[in-house]
């Protein structure tokens, strides 16, 4: 495929601009008459408004209006919404409680919006906030996953009795009760999925232009999905028609889900720009995005695995309550159900899987998708379950694996998902060589010699990526389709455009999907050019998130581009006089196969654009548009095995070795992929290690910055050794399957397995801080 | 942050000047935690005097055995500091450990411990030594310079511009961070100075930092690390938070002291 | 509203700002180099990181007034025009950035730790000398291998000129 084409480890086009701080974030926008707003949110965790006075705000210096959620209500902007409907097991709808993007009477979590402040600076703006007097009347709180729904606790929503959202079922019930009375054994478990805040390194930010006299809005925003933005605030809040709003996400500072949704800011921004007539930008502070961003996981569960005799996995049954905050963020639901239970059935044979979940209010941040989004806390139940058997029964956890490996395919798995392709053991081997298994106990050995106890732990993950296949999703609740688009746009002199609706915010679209187009033409990688992230460019797209850029985006250029090769080779068949089934493209020519005749690639161009010569009938130009809606999901798959040493005196954990088998399908680009590994590796150590979303009793949050909720730094981390097993992916024409989720699936169970190993105490939960460590060891001994 | 007015002291008069003419002023240091507080709104100084800027401030300097540290000095100046490191490497390595490379570019000695943060470093440094905190009316020793949580000896207007301190025999310092701020979770001192043995405690105390007599005494009797074995560190008088409860701060503290011993050699 | 002289990137620039102003909004907004970003408010991730007079500092605490007189290297003017400067040659090289937002605080970091330790940088110590960045796309291992293969190239340079 030569060194720019698939497979190719190309650095990044997009590079430069970065290293040389030519980046253009939302933040660096500035246009004429530009304001500043401050959101003014609520400090209480649950309290009724009773009244807002913004007089003497309004007469600060500075200050261009002050609005509110009465105002913003009777200019008809609508509710937020979650776009996936989830039906109770007794068919009724969930209860969606109202989420105004202004708070009217009630605020339900810290950080709530209620009113934003216009002003020629921020500093003014906020000092004029501190001079809007609020009334607040407050009221009980509740905060925990595992009490919400008790008698007696606080009411967030009138929709939604007890605070359950659904009540939600999947697979055999019967079936699993069945196989777990006759088990030979039966391993029981809680499992823990902690709560975490995404933390893209940019903050979320915004800025709404209304132009009076075409009355039309441009939106600036953080968004991992510019089209969908649009879509929703369109159809839904109400903001404005498709055609006169444009939506524009220019370079953004990760994402990792939390910048999938659309939150009120956008709406407000954009509603203010036309009531005050001034453009207005909001950009998040480090706490506001503590307070405001969707947190991910905050799933408490009950599990129970059964076995035969033979050690072979008999049915898996799982409890799970899960956490969606104050208001049911975009998606919300789909990430605890479809997202999450279709993939309980992990690497392994289980003949019968019973899932139930509830999904609560309570008085916190709303919780939705954030890296892995379900498949995470589906990997980390089955990956602690096993992991706990294999201990239980006295085998060792790789050969408790082993026996339960599926093994052929596509297999059909009791949790909807058909599995197309994949070779568990071979992940599996890898890792355990990679990490020289065999010569751990003698690795043990010598740290217990040094006072140190050392501990080893394997994870095998499986996920579905390539979101989605549009009506199978639309069968199960999706309010959109999950397909993608792109338009290859070739230029008179022969150089391209490739518009798509995939949005790069890190993960190297510009590159990779440069490569695709350079592979399959021979073209040079800088005639080509990717354009994403504007509504005006790109005529339609569902964004990027479930790792679906490479299978479902750079599928649908494969498509556009098979019908711009068509026409050229039409156009070049008839300038060559050859035939046309006899013209192939190679190396930036087409020519006739069997001959020495060719034409550069720019000149059939050039001749599809002048148009002097073109075949009877064909229209001039060389452009063509493609809509690509998958087959099927896919499944990439792998094996993480870590080792740990901890210090019995302090309870630190130092991660000795980290090493990650991926089988990912084909590879675009290895360079990007392996840094797409090691990101997610390090935001699941984190998971795993240091990161935890804390609210006290009352629903405060009390890691409300870098000082209190611990990010992984380089020193936490150590160098990873990353592997690749291929077994392409059948339903998609590259053979991808997707890797940005992958690291942060895998890497924490295989954590928490190694902790446990070395500590010899299984009850220990994420994230395992030097305390928790520290007072689990004591209370083994 | 709210509005505020800047002036830059030329020299330790200068300063004291501006301040005396601005009741709701502050000094100005490296700035790396009043900046911050202001920016969260919870500082509203009327006036900043910024000492950054007065040259005799500036620098660690080194006569025979005795240290003298300019106020303004940052950390990254007193870590490299080979003349300080041949007779007391430990100030350094404590110095080569708060916040961040960055921070301690701008960081200085005199604003940390007129701060007088309960995780920060320095405060165990010049507790442990005890070192004189030299201010631009009179010297205060350390034992009666830290007074509570983000309290100090410094009476309103007083400006410290140097803190001096003899060489010990030897000393060490081990710190246990705190996984999200990389504050001292526990931090450890210990010193054995011509007054005798000095251990200083931050990172743990609920008044900041403190000293450890049971320790002093083990260690007096005898310098080494199994001295601390048998010792209980009471976790009464703790802080208990979301990263550490008194009970393992308690812990902590014990392995920290064994283990500055020990790096202390 | 008080007048704020710097020297950035070799060139002599002033302002009026108010003095609450932090240095990174008057690099950004008056003199429209945004380049330096904000990640934080607690002076922890690293993502607004200058060189003051040749020293790396976090541009987010440090008023502007306060750096008034200095001299102000931000990631602008590592490198001459289309160039890239050994460092941000090397980050490209091994992929050590991703979404790109803490990248210029990484590279001026970088720099300013091979000024200090180039030619001794290990994995450990680079590892530590990140300690006041955060990065949360590339989980570090470019950059540590980024910043090591500059300090190599470097160091090689510097041999190769003696």
């Amino acid at each position: 495929m030569g060194v720019e084409g698939i497979g190719a480890r190309v650095t990044r086009k997009e590079d430069k601009r970065f290293l040389t701080g030519k980046g253009r974030y939302t933040d660096d926008m500035t246009v004429p008459g530009m304001k500043y707003a401050y959101f003014i949110r609520s400090p209480h965790a649950h309290a009724r408004v009773k009244g807002i006075d913004a007089s003497a705000a309004r007469s600060m210096p500075g200050v261009i209006d002050v609005l509110d959620g009465k105002q913003l209500q009777a200019d008809g902007i609508g509710n937020l919404i979650c776009g996936w409907m989830i039906h109770s097991k007794d068919g009724s709808p969930m209860k969606m409680g109202a989420w105004r993007p202004l708070a009217v009477d009630t605020v339900r979590y810290v950080g709530d919006a209620i009113a934003i402040v216009v002003a020629d600076s921020l500093g003014e703006a906020r000092d004029a906030a501190e001079a809007v007097v609020i009334d607040y009347e407050p009221l009980p709180a509740v905060t925990e996953t595992a009490v919400a729904m008790a008698a007696g606790a606080p009411q967030l929503h009138p929709e939604a009795p007890n605070n359950l959202i659904f009540d939600w079922q999947l697979g055999d019930g019967d079936a699993a009760d069945r196989a777990i009375a006759s088990a030979a054994h039966v391993t029981e478990i809680e499992i823990h999925n902690n709560r975490l805040s995404p933390n893209p390194m940019e903050p979320r930010a915004t800025l709404g232009i209304y132009d009076g006299a075409e009355d039309h809005y441009t939106c600036y925003t953080t968004s991992q999905n510019p089209h969908v933005a649009r879509l929703v605030m369109s159809a839904f809040y109400n903001v404005a028609p498709e055609n006169k709003l444009r939506v524009i996400a220019p370079d953004v500072g990760g994402g990792f889900g939390s910048k999938i949704y659309i939150y009120p800011e956008e709406i407000v921004c954009l509603w203010a720009s036309r009531k005050t007539g001034v453009p207005v930008k909001w950009t998040a502070d480090r706490t506001e995005a503590f307070l405001t961003d969707a947190h991910g996981r905050d799933h408490v569960s009950k599990v129970k695995m059964a076995f035969d005799a033979d050690n072979h996995i008999t049915a898996l049954k799982v409890d799970t309550i899960a956490n969606l905050g104050a208001y049911m963020s975009l998606f919300s639901s789909a990430v605890p159900t479809y997202l999450y239970a279709t993939l309980l059935s992990g690497q392994y044979a289980i003949p019968a899987i019973h899932a139930n979940v509830r999904t609560v209010y309570t008085n916190t941040v709303p919780v939705d998708a954030y890296r892995g989004a379900g498949r995470p806390e589906a990997t980390y139940l089955l990956e602690r379950t096993i992991e706990t058997a294999a201990r239980e029964l006295g085998i060792s956890p790789a050969e408790l694996r082993r026996k339960n490996f599926i093994r052929t395919f596509p297999y059909q798995t009791p949790v909807i998902m058909n599995y197309d392709a994949g070779d568990y053991e071979a992940s599996l081997n890898a890792a355990m060589q990679a990490a020289d298994w065999a010569g751990f106990e003698a690795r043990r050995a010598t740290s217990e010699a040094n006072g140190k106890k050392r501990g080893i732990g394997m994870s095998c993950y499986i996920e579905a990526c390539g979101i989605a296949p549009s009506a199978a999703v639309g069968s199960l609740g999706a309010g959109v389709g999950l397909w993608e688009s792109a338009e290859v746009r070739v230029n008179a002199v022969g150089t391209i455009e490739v518009l798509t609706g995939s949005h790069s915010h890190g993960q190297g679209h510009e590159t990779t999907f440069a490569q695709l187009v350079a592979g399959r033409l021979g073209v040079p990688i800088e005639s080509i050019n990717i354009v994403h992230g504007d509504t005006d460019k790109v005529q339609m797209g569902m964004g990027t998130y479930g790792s679906r850029s490479g299978a479902v985006g750079m599928s649908a250029v494969v498509k556009a581009l098979e019908k711009v090769e068509a026409k050229a080779k039409k156009i070049a068949a008839h300038l060559m006089e050859a035939a046309e089934e006899d013209i192939v493209i190679e190396n930036g020519e087409l020519k006739v196969a069997g001959t020495d005749k060719a034409l550069p690639w720019f000149q059939v161009a050039l001749a599809a654009y002048t148009a002097h010569n073109l075949p009877s009938g064909m229209e001039p130009g060389l452009k063509e548009t493609a809509f690509y809606d998958p087959a099927n999901f896919t499944f990439p798959a792998g094996c993480y095995v870590a080792e740990v040493e901890i210090d019995p005196e302090t309870g630190e954990t130092d991660i000795v070795q980290f090493v990650a088998a991926d089988d990912f399908g084909n590879i675009i680009n290895p360079l990007i992929v392996e840094g797409q590994v090691h990101g997610g590796i390090a935001q699941g150590i984190g998971q795993a290690l240091l990161e935890n979303v804390q609210y006290d009793a009352n629903g405060q949050l009390l890691t409300a910055s870098y000082m209190d909720y611990a990010m992984p730094r380089a020193d936490d981390l150590p160098s990873f050794k990353l592997s690749h097993q291929n077994t392409p992916c059948p339903s998609n024409p590259l053979g991808i399957k997707g890797c940005g989720e992958a690291g942060a699936i895998g890497s924490p169970p295989a954590l928490i397995n190694a902790i446990t190993d070395a500590i010899g105490n299984n009850g220990l939960t994420m994230p395992a801080t030097p305390m928790k460590v520290w007072q689990a060891l004591h209370a083994a001994h | 942050m709210y509005a505020t007015s800047y002036h830059r002291a030329s020299s330790v008069e200068d300063a004291v000047k501006l301040k005396s003419a601005h009741d709701e002023g502050k000094y100005l240091s490296g700035g790396m935690t009043l900046i911050s507080t202001m920016k969260q709104r919870l500082a509203a100084p009327s006036d900043l005097i910024d000492l950054r800027h007065i040259p005799s401030l500036r620098g660690v300097r080194i006569e025979g055995r005795k240290v003298t540290i300019g106020a303004a000095t940052p950390h990254a100046d007193v870590a490299a500091s080979r003349e300080l490191a041949a007779i007391c490497p430990a100030l350094c390595q404590l110095a080569g450990h708060i916040g961040d490379p960055h921070v301690r570019h701008m960081g200085t000695i005199g604003g940390s411990i007129a701060n007088n943060d309960p995780a920060a470093d320095y405060p165990a440094g010049v507790l442990g030594l005890g070192a004189t905190v030299v201010t631009d009316r009179r010297s205060i020793s350390a034992d009666d310079f830290f007074t509570g949580l983000f309290e100090t000896a410094l009476a309103e207007g007083e400006m410290v511009t140097a803190v001096t301190f003899e060489a010990p025999e030897k000393a060490g310092y081990a710190k246990f961070n705190n996984p999200a701020s990389r504050f001292a979770m526990t931090g450890v001192f210990v010193a054995k100075t011509a007054g005798g043995v000095r251990v200083a405690v931050t990172g743990a105390g609920s008044s900041g930092v403190f000293r450890h007599s049971g320790f002093e005494q083990a260690l007096a009797g005898n310098w080494s690390a199994d001295a601390l074995s048998n010792i209980t560190v009471d976790s009464s008088g703790l802080m208990s938070d979301l990263h550490a409860n008194a009970e393992y701060r308690a812990n902590l503290v014990k392995v920290m002291a064994r283990r500055a011993v020990a790096s202390a050699g | 509203m008080t007048k704020v002289t710097l020297t950035v990137n070799g060139r002599a620039m002033s302002g009026e700002c108010e003095d609450r102003t932090l240095l990174v909004n008057f690099i950004r907004e008056k003199l429209g180099l945004t380049g330096t970003h904000v990640g934080c408010d607690t002076t922890q991730c690293g993502a607004c990181v200058v060189h003051m007079d040749g020293r790396s500092v976090k541009s987010c605490s440090i008023l502007a007034v306060q750096a008034s007189g200095s001299t102000i290297t931000t990631i602008e003017g590592l490198a001459g025009q289309g160039e890239l400067h050994p460092v941000q040659a090397a980050f490209k090289e091994h992929h050590g950035l991703q979404c790109g937002f803490c990248t210029p605080g990484m590279v001026m970091t970088a720099v300013d730790m091979i000024n200090r330790e180039g030619g001794s940088l290990t994995e450990e110590k680079v590892r530590a000398g990140l300690e006041g960045n955060i990065c949360r796309c590339t989980g570090y291992h470019n950059i540590v291998k980024a910043i090591l293969a500059a300090d190599a190239e470097m160091a090689g340079g510097r041999q190769a000129a003696e």
